[in-house]
């Protein structure tokens, strides 16, 4: 069988199989081998791996680099791009270059404001915004065309679009409205924010399937294991955009070993997501301890086939 | 109004040496700021005074931006400026800078940091209102510009950073998405938030152009 972008990721959710996805950090240096052996860890685990592109505004090795060294690892990388760091003509160009080194998934986001990284005096570039990044790369795949209405001369760019999409930030009633946008612009499937708060991710799904939009585009949950009640602060409090309820940051204080009630919170959480209409996968982002995966994924029974 | 702050003394006084220095200050923005009017121009001789380093003149332009009105309110004053190694403008950067096609001899000194084209919303509180992008787009957003007031330039709705109605960048700082989208919403125009805003067309900022 024959799919349009050659994507693994793209294949398993037009089949309407439940989709794994996990996030690998790129090293703050130029060693690949630590790339490498995150991935070992992770291989076989998840249909495709996420490289992130200097999230939270702190420098690391290229997404793009990282996705190599996956596809030299026969993993699939879904390459993250964010809107901080590249205007319209660098953003199209790695587009087109990502597409040419064999990357068939690009996550589109704006990015965490550069005053929040490890270089705040760097000049942000916010160019276009992720939606608008989502519609250039549709045209350009679709019609051959670049943001500027010239025709690509050869080789449309192959690509799996995605974008994030969170529930938790405010006005909660825009944020339903953000997605039908993302969806409008063209996007093939949305990672979410960490779900900790499972209520409020009911209520936005309500709101998503009302308006049909799970039959249009692929959601998938993201999950975030707490290491410990530091990790668990730091995302309730100072992480933008995340929400930790009080009765999860309660269970963390008080647990004798937090990095194993970390873990039961966490499958928790995907079997709750497990059971909600309309959600087409997970997303797994380890923070620094991308070890527990793997047991995350066997346990909740989402081992890929 | 262009919004100014007074650099720090030590810089200044770092950059006026031992002068003699002339001072200049200008009637309207900086008059309103309180960085380079009447009286911030006679706190200034009075330190600079103390710090040991000649005033021999003082003048406040009306604006320090025209460039043919100085030139006709500077001639009083041709005598001051002769004995002046520097003249320090309590001015934005636009005052400083036609200062600098008038002044022959002397060096000119920057003695404020431009920041914004802003609000006065209550005494020396200032709010940034527009960046001046060449291509009005507050037609859009029922009046309120996500352009000059959100960190991330964003056109098609908030980030995922907003909580509370706060961004990301500053827990003090009012998420300008929240605020149109409540302004909106009691106008009954949240339709307009619907279609998608297409990429900004830069070109059309004057940034590049220095002319009109």
């Amino acid at each position: 069988m024959e799919y349009k972008n050659k994507s693994n990721l793209e294949k398993v959710l037009s089949e309407g199989k439940f989709a794994v996805t996990a996030e690998i950090g790129p090293p703050k240096g130029s060693d690949p081998d630590q790339i490498k052996q995150k991935a070992e860890i992770l291989k076989g685990y998840a249909h495709a791996y996420n490289i992130t592109d200097n999230q939270a505004a702190v420098v690391r090795m290229s997404s793009l680099a990282g996705c190599c060294i996956l596809l030299g690892m026969e993993m699939e990388p879904v390459m993250q791009m964010a809107c901080r760091d590249r205007n319209r003509i660098a953003l199209q160009s790695d587009v087109l270059g990502a597409s040419a080194l064999g990357i068939r998934n690009i996550l589109f986001i704006t990015g965490d404001h550069q005053s929040l990284g490890n270089h705040p005096s760097s000049r942000g570039v916010y160019d276009i915004d992720s939606i608008q990044l989502i519609q250039i790369v549709k045209n350009m795949r679709d019609n051959g065309i670049f943001q500027n209405g010239e025709e690509i001369l050869r080789g449309n760019p192959s690509i799996f679009i995605g974008s994030a999409a969170n529930p938790y930030a405010t006005p909660y009633e825009i944020r339903v409205d953000r997605l039908e946008k993302k969806i409008y612009a063209g996007v093939d499937f949305i990672q979410t924010q960490s779900v900790f708060n499972i209520e409020r991710f009911n209520e936005w799904m309500d709101e998503v399937r009302s308006r049909g939009l799970d039959k249009k585009v692929h959601i998938l949950a993201g999950v975030t294991p707490l290491k410990s009640i530091k990790m668990t602060e730091r995302m309730k409090y100072y992480i933008p955009g995340v929400d930790v309820p009080d009765a999860i940051e309660k269970r963390m204080k008080n647990a004798s070993d937090p990095k194993k009630e970390g873990y039961e919170i966490a499958l928790e959480i995907i079997k709750e997501i497990k059971k909600i209409k309309g959600i087409h996968g997970v997303h797994i982002t380890a923070l620094f301890w991308e070890s527990i995966i793997p047991s995350l994924i066997s346990e909740s029974g989402l081992v890929p086939r | 109004m262009i919004i100014t702050k007074q650099k720090p003394l030590d810089d200044l006084l770092n950059s006026l040496e031992d002068g003699p220095v002339f001072i200049v200050g200008c009637s309207e923005c900086a008059t309103l700021c309180h960085t380079g009017g009447e009286k911030e121009v006679l706190d200034m001789k009075k330190i600079l005074e103390a710090k040991n380093l000649q005033v021999p003149g003082w003048v406040v332009l009306d604006p320090a931006c025209h460039l043919q009105n100085d030139k006709r309110l500077l001639k009083p004053h041709e005598e001051e400026l002769k004995k002046a190694k520097k003249v320090l403008v309590l001015a934005c950067g636009n005052g400083v800078q036609t200062l600098t096609d008038i002044i022959k001899d002397a060096d000119v000194v920057a003695g404020t940091d431009s920041l914004f084209l802003g609000e006065i919303k209550h005494v020396n509180e200032f709010e940034k209102r527009c960046i001046m992008c060449g291509e009005c787009l507050l037609d859009s957003y029922g009046g309120i510009c996500p352009v000059s007031r959100c960190p991330k330039f964003m056109l098609n709705g908030p980030c995922g950073g907003s909580k509370d109605g706060k961004c990301e960048v500053d827990p003090n700082l009012e998420c300008v998405w929240n605020v149109i989208y409540k302004h909106l919403k009691d106008k009954g125009k949240l339709q307009l938030l619907k279609n998608i805003q297409r990429p900004k067309d830069w070109s059309k900022s004057t940034m590049m152009r220095r002319v009109l």
